[in-house]
Parts: C-alpha cells; structure tokens; sequence
C-alpha cells in the first residue's frame, strides 16, 4: 500500500503529510505542538476531551486536531484567537471540577493539566459553584487513585482495552455523573497496569509506592536498562536523595515502545530491602562478624586457592551484567575452577554442546509483531516477558495465528490455539507434530509468510528440554519458520557470551577442559561454592541445593541481598550492588547490548558487584585482571567475538531431532508437578519488592477438576503436598487448564522453597 | 485444542435461569456470532425482567455469558436510567413520573403528590411488600403532547388524573 503525501498549511507554514493522518500527528512530527489530554499517539482516538481545538480554514467553528484527518490543500492555525479562544474556554470547562489540590498532588510538577493550563488557559474561572467529588476504590497495592481529579480523558480505559487486553476500568454512570473507575473494589490485574500512571495527564492515578516520597523537580533522572525480563526496557530510575525512588520508562520504539511492565516499574523496591548487606561479613564458628574489606576479601581469596577446583562449584545469576559475569567466570577459571554455570532453573544438559553461542530471539524484538504465524512452546509469556506478549498479541489483532504448546493452560490476553499436555507427554505432542507434515500447527507455520516457532523459559526449565529443543528445531525448519528463544533473564543470552556454562570460554570459544554443568556439581561432592546474586528460590530444586549448599564446607555469596537461608549455608558475605548501583551492560533477547551507568551508590561498604570481582581477583592473584572501568571490560569481549554473529540460532544438536521417547518419570498416584516460575518470584530485586509481593495470590495447588473429584477433593480443601521427604499443606484450587495427572504448584513462591524439583513427582492427599 | 471438562466448573452465568438464557439466546440469534455484545442491553433487560435489579452477581453472570470484560456491563448497566442496581429499588413495578417542564405545566405535581400519598413512599422508595418502587427524578419520556404521564415498568400511561392514576396502579396485581 503506498503512502500519498500531501501538502498542507499549518499556521501558514507548508507541510509535507501523510494524507489520512491525523493533524495532531502531523504537527507533532514538525514540532508544532497542541495541547491535548485525550489523545495519546499508542492509543485509538477519542476526541473527547477537545482540549486539541485548532481553527480550520472554511470551517466557522474549531475542529479537534487529534479526530480531522489532512487532505491536500488544507490550512490550519493553532494559535489564531479562534483557536486560542477555544482551547481557553475548553480548559476553563476541564477545571470545574478540578480540585485545586496541586500542593498535595503526587503529579504536581509533572502534571499535563497543570502545564496545558499554563500555556492555553486562563487565570481565573467564571464557575463559582460546588465542585463535585468522586469516592476513591482502591484499585490494588501499586496504583493510588484520587478520581476527584479525573478528567475522564478515558487513556486508561483504552489502555486496558487495546494494550493491556483485558479491560478492568470504564466509565460508569453518565453525564456529569461519569465516573472512571472499576466500579466495583478490585485490584487491576494486568502485568502491564503500572504504564496508567504515566498515561494518566492529572493526579488521579499515580504510583502507590512512591506516593509522598519526594516532589518531580527534587528527583534525579537516570537512563537505565531493566534488570528482569529479556526486553530489557529503557528505564528511567529516579532518586532523591541518593535513593532510588521510582522506574518509569524512556521511550524506544524498537524495544518497548513507551510501556514497561510492572515488574520492571516496581521492582527498585528491593533495594532498599530490610535483608540488604552493607558490610562484609564472615562466619566463624556459626556465628557471622563484621569485617574489614581486606580481611573478606583475603579470607575468600585464601578459600579459592584452598580448594579443589573439581570440587568447587561457581553459579552466577543471569540478572548480572555481562561486566560481572566476565569477570566473574575469568575470576574461577583464572583460580582452575571449571564448574561455572548460570542455568540455574535448567535441569536437562544433555544437548549443551551441540547449543547455539547464546540463545537468541531470532529476530528483533519490533518483528514479533510482523509475524503471521507463532508456535510457543513451553511459554508463559505473558507473565514470563510481558512485552514480548504484547509484540505477539499485535500480532494476533491482526490476524496472525498463535498457537501454543504448554504443560497447563496458560492465561493469554489473545486468541491462542493452546494444547496442554502434561510435561512428561509434551514431547510426545511434540514428535507427533513434526511427523505430521498435515498436522495444523505445521500446516499454519508452512503457510504462514512469516511464522517463528519459540521456546519459552517452561520449555528450558523442562527435564526434556534438549529433545524439546531439537524437536522445534526440526518444526522450524520443516516449515520455514524462524527458530528462537524468549530467554529467560535480562542477560540470559550475555552470560553464554560472558562464558558462564562450563563448557564454553567467553564468546563461545573452545575449552580445553571443561567443567560440569549445575545439574552435576549441586551435590553434596563440592566442598566449595561461589554464588553470585543467586539465592535458593533461583534454583529448579531448591531441596536438592539446600542440601548441596548446607554441605559445603565454604559458600562465598556475593551479593546485595541475604535473607536468614542464605545466612544459614553461607560462610562468606560479600555485599554488592542492584541494576541500579552499578554501570553495566545487559544483552537482550534479540541480542542487543545496551549499556547503562549507575543511577546511585550501593549503601555503606557495598561495592559494585564489577569492582568486588576485579579486586578480588587481584587479592587471589589471578594475572591480568586489571580492568579499570565497565566499558574496557565490554571491549574485550567485544575483541574476543572478533565480529563472530552472536545469535544466530543455529542448532548443531541431534537429540530429539529423531524418535526418542520422553519416559515419564512420575510413580504411581503420584502427580507432575508444573512449577512454572511466579512472575514476581524470580529474581532476588523482584521478590523483595513489597508492593509486586502484595499482588501475588495465595499459594495454592490447582488440580483437574476430574482428578479432584475422584479424590474427593473440592475447591478450598486441604490438602497434605509431599515431595521428597517434605509435606507442607496448601488449599487446592480447581482448575480445567491442568491437564489429568498433573499438579500445578508455582516455583520461586515462598513455600516452594522447601520443595524439590520444579517439575518432579508429587503425592498429594486429602488432609484430616 | 484439547477438550476440557469445564462443565465441572462453577461458571459465573450459572446464576442465570432458564428463562433468561432462553431470552438471552433469542436476541444472540439476530446478531453475528463475534458480536455478542449487541446482546447486552437485552440481557440485562432480561434480569431486570425477573430479579427487577441487576445484582452485581448477575451482572457478573451477564458478562460470563456473553464473553465481555465484566466493567462492560457495568457501564451499560450504570448508564440507562431503565436499568436499577440498587437492591432497594427492586420492585414488581416501577414508576416513572415525568416531571420535566410539559408534565409539570400539566400538573404532573399533582399526580406525584398523590401516588406518594397512596403508596405511603417517598421518591426513590420502595413500598414495604416489594410491589411499588418510585423513581427518582426521571427525565422527559418523551411524551409532553400527552402530558403529564407515567411510566409503569415499560407502559406509558398517559393525560394522568388522580382518578386515572388509581385506577391504572389498583388495576395491577
């Protein structure tokens, strides 16, 4: 379709536009600005605030800039006494009902309404009579609401309809008895909720966390990368007072566009999280002392030497910066130590060797939404990389068809075809797919111009994952379709470039020797483990790494948090930084390297995470190991790439790629368990972020209703949940998306931490 | 896509009755199948007609049924003045005086003057045995050449006297 263009005046200046294109777009584009409240460039037009008024040649009255769209030939002014006149007496009408409460407002100071008022209103109002008042609801634990201040623009009501996919506010009543809420007192559910606050032009949604923490002019802006999903949004982190206050976005179109997801809103409340270190700690005789730098650092460097590197074992969190982890695995293998690994959730190793150099998207993140046709495997990914979701659900609004394969239905804000299968029968499903070339999900992809089968964080966290693996692969290439991974970390893809898996040196290079993966060294064999910003609830049998780590006879942690576990089998406490402490790099899932510096200090003699490596391996004596600043780190493994392709997906592995049976492993009347990751559960940031915490629902165990029913169970029961030599008891829920069999009970949830593996065998029984 | 047993589930449109299904699905059969929206004012049309209120829960139910986010309902519902949501206002029948400017000029005072007496209610109350409910302050219906008139649940009833008014509201079981 080709675009005409067409010449039109605005205030008597010619201007090059698009024909169609709304006037309000065009003069945005050439920097002419109209004051508006109502429309937003992301969002369907409304026209209802009318605030956008500008005079229209043969046109006696003013016409709404955002609603006419531009034909050759038409001249219009923004600033002539018509359309002053109108924006003026448009402006007087939106502050009727306006409270004058700016000195209490949250948005005071950034505040549309305050600043359009400013610039086109007047300074005094004709209106002397009462204004009206809106009782509150409270609509959940991150978003405050003052509805009295609502100018009823509807962003938000768009927002949940069009971006968010699931409409939760609306308009009720009518006339001037319109008001904008949820009508009834709930708390929004939406992973993307937050991004109201921004769209909202006045006071009447701001963010509960930071209410009254400081005013916009007293906060210090900073550029920064968020450190959860695989996006990796622009953030700006706000401080006052050297202390991060807030997360809004910073727009970029190729990435997340003007949104951010509420976990990566939210999540800065960790920092400042009663559990953070901010001294240099040392076990002696079980009970922890203070100590100076030198003497942690000289203790941990004697540790290292001490100990047998076959018997050592190093895990690196892939929230870490691509800093961090490079230095962190030259630190180990400077010290012989091999067993180096991040894939803490992955229990299938098998096909390790035959993986690409990192995990990759496959495509930029924009193209999700060029695709026709997307095959998810093992995906959450609306709770897993919300903004991932929301590419793939613009996708689907256009008619692309999107299926998925899961262990559980899975919530989707958009039509899928999902099959759940239990995880032992995924693979199965799987195999039958792709030798089925008639089988609709090969026919959609095959037919599809562009079609993406991807692997989600389910798929990778699942015992079968190298068969998984090679079977998408066979199914892209059998249908042409591109071959990705929705990686599961902010920098999932920089630590396989970084070097931390026991196999690979930094920038995929060969090893001579290499080490075992997590899977083999988290036993009871290693005497020594070095953990980095990683925690029991990171790991896919938390069972299986208490034990492992309560063995040892050294667990050095270096990280910024240390909550009572982590005190019990740690022996060495390094305090470090968050994202927000420290200069570094994330590299996301579609393999961009984005750069950021710190938006503050870490608090007392925590130091950046980059800088307690550097020095620590200087104290151990590791040669070469004198980086004075984050970018010369990034440099040279920029130089050990050499320009190879980071991520080009390629698959060299045979498992899977024919006949092998998946084996189902679970025991009779036992069930599977689908310990999926809880959205707000995985990182240590985010699982000490108080306001996301309130958001998670009770912990339950959801069941077949068929399987309840033969066990007698109902909706609400107890229910006795053992796994290993473990029972704790949980309510059940009823649940249709579970498949016969199966158990879904969410990893990273605080209960499950005494459990075992994420995806391991169950009993479960009726208490009392 | 794999057949669940959802009909073991509690659905929310479980409250709907029999009655309204049927009433519901015969105005679903005039529209596409992707719009069901446009079913929604008859829906509500249709639990109006047996509970004479729309009670969160089945309004709740109402969305269920017809696939629509629940607030969707609720702006609907909070936005016709034939639609009540208040428990109090649930009643057999429900009055509606104009008192807008033609009815009043006509002496529609007269007439709500006189129905509070007999109902022993004020405006926007309920006569005890849950028969009568008098609305408040309802807009012009839209039939000043017959003025002053009520409306009675969806019958207009129009050149009110007193007289008249008594035998229209005894006249009603």
């Amino acid at each position: 379709m080709a675009e005409e263009f067409v010449t039109i005046e605005i205030n008597d200046q010619p201007v090059q536009a698009r024909k169609g294109a709304m006037l309000i777009e065009v003069a945005d584009n050439n920097g002419i600005s109209i004051p508006r409240f109502c429309y937003h460039k992301k969002l369907s037009i409304a026209a209802n605030c009318r605030m956008c008024l500008v005079e229209m040649e043969k046109s006696w009255k003013p016409v709404p800039a955002c609603a006419t769209p531009v034909n050759a030939g038409m001249k219009f002014w923004t600033r002539s006494d018509k359309a002053k006149n109108a924006q003026k007496g448009i402006m007087e009408f939106l502050l009727i009902n306006h409270p004058l409460d700016c000195p209490i407002c949250d948005q005071g100071g950034e505040c549309e309404l305050q600043d359009v008022s400013v610039g086109y209103g007047s300074n005094k109002s004709q209106y002397a009579e009462i204004k009206r008042v809106v009782q509150d609801k409270d609509i959940g634990p991150l978003i405050e609401t003052e509805m009295t201040r609502c100018i009823q623009c509807t962003r938000c009501v768009r927002f949940g309809d069009e971006i968010a996919g699931m409409r939760e506010m609306g308009g009720v009543g009518r006339g001037d008895r319109l008001e904008i809420g949820t009508y009834i007192e709930k708390s929004l559910q939406s992973e993307l909720s937050g991004n109201v606050i921004d769209l909202c032009p006045v006071g009447a949604l701001t963010a509960k966390p930071s209410r009254y923490k400081a005013r916009a002019w007293e906060m210090v802006a900073h550029d920064a990368i968020a450190p959860h999903d695989s996006v990796g949004s622009h953030l700006q982190v706000h401080t006052f007072r050297k202390e991060v206050v807030r997360a809004v976005p910073r727009e970029n179109d190729a990435i997340n566009e003007c949104w951010i997801s509420d976990r990566d809103r939210f999540s800065y409340q960790g920092i400042a999280s009663a559990d953070r270190i901010t001294k240099p700690m040392l076990k002696r005789d079980g009970h922890w002392y203070e100590v100076s730098w030198q003497q942690a650092l000289d203790a941990t460097a004697e540790i290292l030497r001490a100990a047998d590197p076959a018997r050592t074992g190093a895990l690196a969190s892939a929230t870490s910066t691509v800093e961090e982890l490079y230095l962190f695995q030259r630190l180990m293998r400077g010290l012989n130590i091999r067993n180096i690994d991040h894939r803490v959730r992955q229990t299938d190793f098998s096909d390790q060797s035959a993986a690409p150099l990192c995990p990759s998207l496959g495509m930029p993140i924009a193209q999700l939404e060029q695709q026709n046709a997307v095959f998810l495997i093992g995906s959450n990914v609306r709770q897993e990389q919300p903004l991932l979701n929301h590419r793939i659900r613009k996708a689907a609004l256009k008619g692309a068809a999107v299926m998925a394969l899961n262990p559980r239905a899975f919530d989707f804000n958009y039509d899928v075809a999902q099959q759940a299968v239990a995880p032992a029968d995924m693979l199965q499903a799987l195999q039958a797919m792709a030798n089925d070339p008639d089988n609709a999900v090969m026919a959609t992809l095959k037919n599809a111009e562009h079609a993406a089968v991807l692997l989600g964080n389910v798929a990778v966290q699942h015992p079968d994952f190298a068969a998984l693996r090679g079977l998408a692969y066979t199914i892209a290439e059998q249908t042409g379709a591109t071959f990705g991974y929705l990686a599961e970390s902010a920098n999932t893809v920089g630590a396989w470039v970084a070097g931390v898996v026991p196999h690979r040196l930094s920038a995929g290079r060969e090893l001579k020797q290499a080490g075992v993966p997590v899977g083999e060294f988290l036993s009871e064999n290693t005497r020594t483990f070095v953990l980095l910003n990683t925690e029991l609830a990171d790991f896919a049998n938390p069972q299986q790494a208490m034990k492992a780590l309560s063995a040892a006879e050294n667990v050095i942690v270096i990280a910024p948090f240390a909550d009572n576990t982590t005190r019990k089998y740690a022996t060495v406490l390094l305090p470090s930084s968050t994202f927000a402490e420290t200069s570094g790099t994330f590299i996301n899932a579609a393999g961009q390297w984005q750069s950021f510096k710190g938006a503050t200090v870490p608090p007392g003699e925590a130091r950046p995470t980059w800088k307690v490596l550097r020095v620590l391996g200087n104290t151990a004596g590791v040669p070469e190991f004198d980086w004075v600043a984050t970018e010369e780190i990034v440099a040279e493994l920029h130089l050990e790439l050499d320009g190879v392709a980071v991520c080009n997906n390629r698959y060299a592995g045979t498992v899977g790629r024919d006949a092998k049976s998946c084996v189902s492993t679970t025991a009779d009347g036992a069930f599977q368990r689908i310990g999926d990751v809880q959205m707000y559960r995985v990182d240590p940031l985010v699982r000490r972020a108080k306001a996301l915490q309130a958001m998670i629902p009770p912990a339950a165990v959801q069941l077949n209703p068929q399987d309840a029913a033969n066990m007698g169970v109902a909706a609400g029961d107890t229910l006795k949940v053992s796994q290993g030599a473990v029972t704790i008891t949980l309510p059940a829920q009823l649940d249709a998306g579970i498949p016969a069999g199966c158990a879904g009970l969410q990893s990273g949830i605080e209960v499950s931490n005494v459990l075992g593996a994420a995806f391991g065998a169950l009993q479960i029984a009726k208490a009392g | 896509m794999t057949e669940h047993p959802i009909t073991m589930l509690k659905r929310k449109s479980d409250l709907l009755s029999h009655h309204e299904r049927e009433d519901i699905d015969s105005w679903l059969a005039r529209y596409p199948a992707d719009k069901k929206q446009s079913a929604l004012l008859a829906a509500l049309r249709a639990v109006m007609h047996e509970d004479h209120y729309l009670s969160r829960e089945k309004m709740d139910a109402v969305a269920d049924y017809l696939g629509l986010p629940e607030i969707a309902v609720y702006e609907v519902a909070s936005f016709y003045s034939m639609y009540e949501m208040d428990a109090k206002a649930a009643a057999k029948y429900s009055i509606s005086v104009c008192t807008n400017v033609s009815c009043m000029l006509c002496g529609s005072d007269v007439i709500l003057d006189h129905i509070e007496k007999k109902l022993g209610i004020k405006l926007g109350e309920s006569t005890p045995d849950g028969k009568f409910f008098l609305k408040v302050e309802e807009e012009c219906l839209a039939a000043c050449s017959s003025a002053p008139m009520m409306q009675v649940n969806h019958v207009y009833h129009t050149h009110l006297t007193p007289e008249k008014v008594d035998e229209i509201l005894d006249g009603l079981e």
